[in-house]
């Protein structure tokens, strides 16, 4: 598209600029003023510098948090990029069941954030719940309540039952973009079943995919309802993240001060690691 | 090299057709003959695109039979077909080299690995391709990028025929004939089978030695560029081929010939008589604006007419010619008279041709045939 | 193709494995609690629509729905408002910023929403926008409005500039233009938006408590306080759950055609 110059543009695009300005600006004011002073209340404030940063950053309950957080992270991504990649090309292309497929895969992102934490909850549990049940009927004990490990892999599948549908429908998507000669070729071509995915399907959906990561991670790394609602973070801390803990410091414990510099911290790793990742990326299309 | 056979071929995508518009392709018996250079001209929606799937197996037939050699390979998938395909656009493997690319084939079917490097060698020399073996199929140009589609069939040492689906639509003009030129090299070079499919005359008839012109799913007339254009014999070939197409016209049924509005061209006999023995009235007459001949003077047996526009297209000239309400074209020399106001045409006998019912009435034809 | 067989296996275990679960929440919510704490049934013993009659009949129940419901609508109206016209400003024309812009709109999708709670509670507070709805519409409307302008903004690229010339010279006037020509081209791109608009802020919980108390409270936060003196009362926590998922299977099989358009465009 040929565009044209014209800065008048600005006054189609002004009501958005306000708004998310005095929705995201204002606010990040805020946090900053309050992560530079140590506040006891409304009218006792003292300028603190960066003490909060070097407390939250040598903190250990954050740092453990930190850790917990890229675990969570990264076993997510590991199990849902490979399974909803898989899930689209097993999906049908057309007809009838094509959409009837595309409505089921699609439901889970659409159950409210607590409905998903609380599905899991009772479907995890082993006295009312299916799952839980089932898993101590055949001899395995499991506990999510009392157990770190049954906690941890809880929340990872419940997270994966959640969210693998948007990795699958976004490949879903790129992959009907794919131009039927494409296939023709391959099959005269007389490349296997595997040479198809690896050089016609997976190269197609490298953007898509990226888009996917990216996504994926920013929001296993934002995360709090869900897990919240499951296990409330524990058993003891064992499951409490970064959004999690950042809450608790903020609304619960009213430590103003303390929070804000964590939000400030959490705010730019999160930004940093989306950085990094897509300078990889396009480091890579530029040397190739 | 196969001699492909198709055998009361027909194809519907519904699965129950009940009348004959709902056949993407209609009963046909064609022979496209071993190692030769064939075209499948047509307009778009025809059915060549329906056709050429057909013969490489990526489209099965509702009714008919196909043989490559005498065997019928309608169960036989594409890559058992001993063909390769090129289509309209590039299809290569963006994230290969181009040496990969034409490797690809080889490589699925196990070739050694030093077998497959000297092959890629060869067609890509022969593609003039070696410089860019090494580089990202994703960075050619097109025109690059469909030789690479090209190499990827010619490479297999089994492939007996090359079908091509409009190959050069995304290439650039200048570059077209480029292309053309080494397809037809590659036609002399390896002696296989190939059949081409365009909706451009010129590409046909430049690229194959006969050319099978289809309309609404039919093959109406095989055979070599000259005879699609001296002698049609399908109102549609006369009208497709040649620049401008043939000047038809409409007419009926009159004592001694036919006419249309008040003018009246007498025909021979034995055509007449062909035309009176069908209830028809589809009956049309056409001649190439070609063979028009022009006169200055008025001529025994040459019609008055109003000169309506002339084109002046550098080495021939384009008379638009208004006769009783009817335009005709002329194409006429360079050097030469063009007349100013009132012209005279004639149509010579043996090249105005007669069309009933679409086809033409050739006298001498059926009679051969004892019609 | 022997393929296929494999393919409908694989997605049918899939489709099991997300409705499992949905169907136990189904399952619990037609059975009272007694029965629910009992012992494990695979389907009501008893079954009973109590659950879901006091969900219906008591105000604090349904009024939660409501809330959401009107939230949402609020969200998506001042989304579509506001980036209709921004989208069509970045398809069509170069301005002063323009790339800086868009991309700053878009870091706003990757602020965790934890680090705005306290700020925004303040914010809206002081407004004195806490516990409204518009509060919790705008609230969203950080995360929607730039998902919106990038959504649309694909779609907007598509439909050619030509349009828009050849109505300016049938004497269209710019808002008639838009309102009768360009919009109705790009249905499938609003569809799409409202999908992901809805898709966002219906499930969202943490700034939809935070922001509201006791007027616009959303069915979510009145779900999670839902444990009373005698325990969790899960029948009707049950049925709570399988009416929030509802309005999603409703709103995804309206949109279900524009929907796969808007992922091919990449844009979530």
């Amino acid at each position: 598209m040929n565009k044209v110059q014209n800065n008048k543009a600005w006054f189609l695009v002004l009501p958005v600029f306000a708004l998310v300005a005095f929705s995201a600006i204002i606010p990040i004011m805020t946090v900053v003023n309050y992560s530079v002073q140590d506040i006891f209340d409304q009218n006792n404030a003292y300028f603190v510098g960066a003490e909060w940063y070097r407390e939250m950053l040598s903190s250990p309950r954050l740092l453990d948090s930190l850790l917990r957080q890229f675990g969570f992270s990264f076993a997510v991504l590991a199990i849902q990029i490979p399974l909803g990649i898989g899930v689209a090309l097993m999906m049908p292309a057309k007809g009838r069941m094509a959409a009837v497929w595309l409505i089921i895969v699609a439901i889970p992102l659409l159950i409210p954030w607590n409905v998903v934490g609380t599905i899991w909850q009772v479907f995890s549990r082993e006295d009312i719940g299916l799952f839980g049940w089932s898993i101590n009927a055949i001899g395995i004990d499991y506990n999510y309540a009392s157990s770190p490990i049954a906690a941890w892999i809880t929340v990872v599948l419940m997270d994966v039952w959640h969210w693998t549908s948007l990795i699958a429908l976004l490949c879903y998507s790129g992959l009907r973009a794919i131009p039927e000669a494409f296939y023709q070729a391959a099959r005269i071509d007389r490349a296997s079943r595997w040479a198809v995915f690896r050089y016609v399907q997976l190269p197609r959906l490298r953007s898509v995919l990226i888009i996917g990561v990216l996504l994926r991670f920013m929001d296993s790394f934002m995360i709090y309802t869900e897990p919240f609602v499951l296990t409330g973070g524990g058993p003891g801390n064992s499951t409490t993240f970064l959004s999690q803990e950042l809450t608790k410091m903020a609304i619960g414990q009213f430590d103003l001060g303390p929070a804000a510099a964590f939000s400030l911290i959490y705010y730019l790793i999160v930004l940093l690691v989306c950085y990094l990742f897509f300078t990889i990326i396009t480091h890579q299309d530029k040397v190739k | 090299m196969a001699e492909i056979h198709l055998k009361s071929l027909a194809h519907s995508y519904s699965k129950n057709p009940t009348s004959a518009s709902q056949y993407a392709i209609r009963e046909m018996d064609h022979i496209w003959e071993d190692g030769g250079a064939y075209a499948l001209l047509g307009p778009s929606g025809c059915g060549k695109s329906t056709l050429l799937n057909i013969i490489s197996g990526l489209l099965s037939p509702s009714e008919g039979k196909v043989l490559f050699d005498g065997v019928e390979v309608n169960n036989i998938p594409p890559e058992d077909r001993n063909i390769a395909q090129v289509f309209q656009f590039p299809v290569i493997y963006d994230s290969m080299t181009v040496f990969d690319n034409l490797a690809f084939p080889l490589r699925n079917m196990k070739v050694p690995e030093v077998r497959v490097n000297t092959r890629v060698n060869e067609i890509a020399e022969v593609l003039e391709l070696e410089e860019l073996l090494s580089k990202r199929a994703k960075n050619l140009t097109a025109d690059e990028k469909q030789k690479v589609s090209m190499g990827r069939g010619l490479v297999r040492s089994d492939v007996s025929a090359i079908l091509f689906d409009e190959p050069l639509t995304v290439i650039d003009p200048h570059l077209k004939w480029k292309l053309r030129r080494k397809l037809k090299q590659i036609h002399e070079q390896f002696n296989i089978t190939m059949v081409y499919v365009t909706h451009d005359q010129l590409e046909a008839s430049t690229f194959a030695d006969k050319i099978a012109v289809m309309y609404g799913g039919q093959i109406v007339q095989f055979g070599t560029p000259r005879e699609l254009f001296e002698r049609p014999n399908h109102a549609f070939v006369g009208y497709f081929i040649g620049s401008p197409g043939m000047n038809l016209v409409e007419v009926e049924r009159a004592d001694g010939g036919v006419m249309f509005n008040s003018i009246k061209v007498p025909l021979d006999n034995s055509i007449n008589a062909i035309l009176n023995e069908s209830a028809s009235t589809n009956i049309k007459i056409g001649i190439r604006p070609e063979f028009v001949h022009v006169w200055e003077e008025p001529t025994d047996g040459a019609f008055e007419c109003r000169l309506k526009v002339v084109e002046d297209l550098g080495t021939y000239k384009i008379l638009s010619i208004d006769l009783d309400g009817v335009e005709f074209k002329a194409r006429i020399e360079e050097d030469a008279p063009v007349p100013t106001d009132k012209v005279y045409i004639s149509f010579p006998e043996q090249w105005l041709k007669v069309y009933l019912d679409e086809y033409l009435v050739d006298p001498t034809h059926d009679a051969l045939e004892g019609a | 193709m022997e393929d296929n067989k494999y393919k409908k296996f694989g997605i049918s275990a899939f489709g099991v494995f997300l409705f499992l679960p949905i169907y136990w929440l189904i399952n619990m919510s037609f059975k009272t609690n007694e029965e629910i704490l009992g012992g494990l049934t695979l389907w009501p013993q008893n079954f009973t629509l109590d659950n879901y009659v006091q969900i219906f009949s008591d105000p604090t129940w349904y009024m939660g729905y409501v809330n959401s419901i009107v939230y949402v609508c609020i969200n998506l109206a001042i989304t579509l408002a506001l980036a209709l016209p921004a989208a069509y400003a970045f398809s069509r024309y170069k301005f002063m910023g323009d790339k800086h812009l868009f991309f700053w709109l878009l870091s706003n999708r990757m602020a965790p929403p934890a680090v705005f709670l306290l700020p925004f509670f303040q914010l809206y507070s002081s407004v004195g926008l806490f516990d409204t709805h518009l509060a919790v519409a705008l609230a969203h409307c950080l995360f929607s409005v730039p998902l919106a302008v990038w959504i649309l903004e694909g779609f907007m690229s598509g439909v050619p500039k030509e349009v828009d010339e050849i109505a300016y010279i049938d004497g269209y006037s710019f808002p008639k233009f838009f309102l009768k020509i360009f919009l109705p081209m790009i249905r499938s791109g609003i569809g799409v938006t409202a999908f992901f608009c809805f898709m966002f802020s219906w499930v969202e919980l943490l700034l939809a408590r935070t922001l509201t108390s006791v007027e616009a409270k959303p069915i979510a936060a009145i779900m999670t306080r839902t444990v009373g003196a005698a325990g969790i009362d899960w029948g009707l926590l049950a049925a709570a759950g399988v009416l929030t998922i509802i309005p999603g299977v409703v709103v995804v099989w309206f949109v279900r055609n524009h929907v796969a358009k808007g992922f091919a465009l990449g844009r979530v």
